[in-house]
């Protein structure tokens, strides 16, 4: 339908993405409070204890949402950066730049609740396996990209040095999915895998779903708030931004 | 699952205190996310009110 997809390019445009932004982002907070109180319902109480792990094992429907989250917005990152570099719109880097502190939130929720969770059935918080290593340097690489784009002041060079840092740095998800795999890891296999029936009960399934469900929409919240912010930041001079908030009529003297 | 009592609940099979660490931290993570950006906003939005002045 290329009438539609040339429709939809005008918000590429900063103008004309914030207020669509700022009309999407509540039904997507809404979808994520809902999808969340559903999953922790099932994950309190209608998934049944676990037969090894006992109720320990209910980590995981936060632990397994917040990992594949951490994956999935670095990719999404590494996408909006490589369109900016390709064709040098503006609303890509910024994107870009409002999904990092979200990725790295959810990485950082990863290795907290793997830590906990490694505790009681590892035995040990940490240890430096391919899986837990590899994760710890994606949070390293979110919190590298917004350090190096706070670093920046003209605002054009950093969206570029940005996006090749996401882009060097998206080497390392498919080294974490796979990990479990090309070494020997304490860390389990997947349960959940794209080509496999899951190896878990219906109910943990559905649990975890609808957590990563929650997890999803909230993340998508997120960024289209930030991206709001980080446009009215960027535009601050600019004509249409001072309207928003009725500051270009009172500068306007009488 | 059905829990047989409240404390029942929170003890979670004498694990209680690495279930809800857990799921505490990612409560409190994803609570302070929204209400920095909600900060950042309203320093952002403040300071373009104030054009007048700034002119």
């Amino acid at each position: 339908m290329p009438m539609s997809i040339s429709a939809s390019l005008r918000y590429a445009a900063p103008q004309a993405f914030y207020p669509l932004a700022g009309r999407l982002a509540p039904w997507f907070a809404a979808a994520a409070a809902l999808a969340a109180a559903a999953g922790l319902y099932v994950a309190f109480f209608v998934a049944p204890t676990d037969a090894q792990q006992g109720e320990v094992y209910r980590i995981i429907f936060v632990h397994v949402p917040a990992a594949w989250m951490s994956m999935f917005i670095y990719v999404v990152m590494a996408f909006w950066a490589a369109i900016g570099l390709a064709l040098n719109t503006r609303l890509s880097f910024m994107l870009a730049h409002a999904l990092a502190p979200t990725g790295a939130l959810f990485a950082f929720l990863a290795l907290w609740t793997g830590a906990i969770w490694g505790k009681p059935t590892w035995g040990t918080w940490w240890v430096w396996d391919a899986r837990l290593t590899s994760e710890l340097i994606l949070l390293f690489l979110y919190l590298g990209y917004v350090a190096l784009n706070a670093a920046i002041d003209d605002p054009r060079r950093a969206d570029r040095a940005c996006a090749l840092l996401a882009l060097a740095g998206a080497v390392n998800v498919p080294v974490i999915y796979y990990s479990v795999q090309w070494w020997n890891t304490l860390h389990q296999g997947a349960s959940v895998s794209l080509t496999r029936a899951p190896s878990m009960a219906g109910t943990m399934l559905t649990g975890m779903i609808l957590m990563a469900a929650a997890f999803w929409m909230y993340s998508i919240a997120m960024a289209l708030a930030r991206v709001r912010c980080v446009i009215l930041e960027r535009e601050q001079e600019s004509a249409w931004a001072e309207a928003q908030f009725g500051g270009e009529l009172q500068a306007r003297p009488v | 699952m059905s829990w047989a009592s409240w404390s029942e609940f929170i003890a979670m099979g004498g694990q209680g205190a690495y279930v809800w660490s857990a799921f505490v931290m990612c409560a409190v993570a994803l609570a302070l996310e929204p209400w920095l950006l909600a900060l950042r906003r309203r320093n952002i939005v403040g300071y373009l009110r104030n054009g007048a002045r700034r002119d």
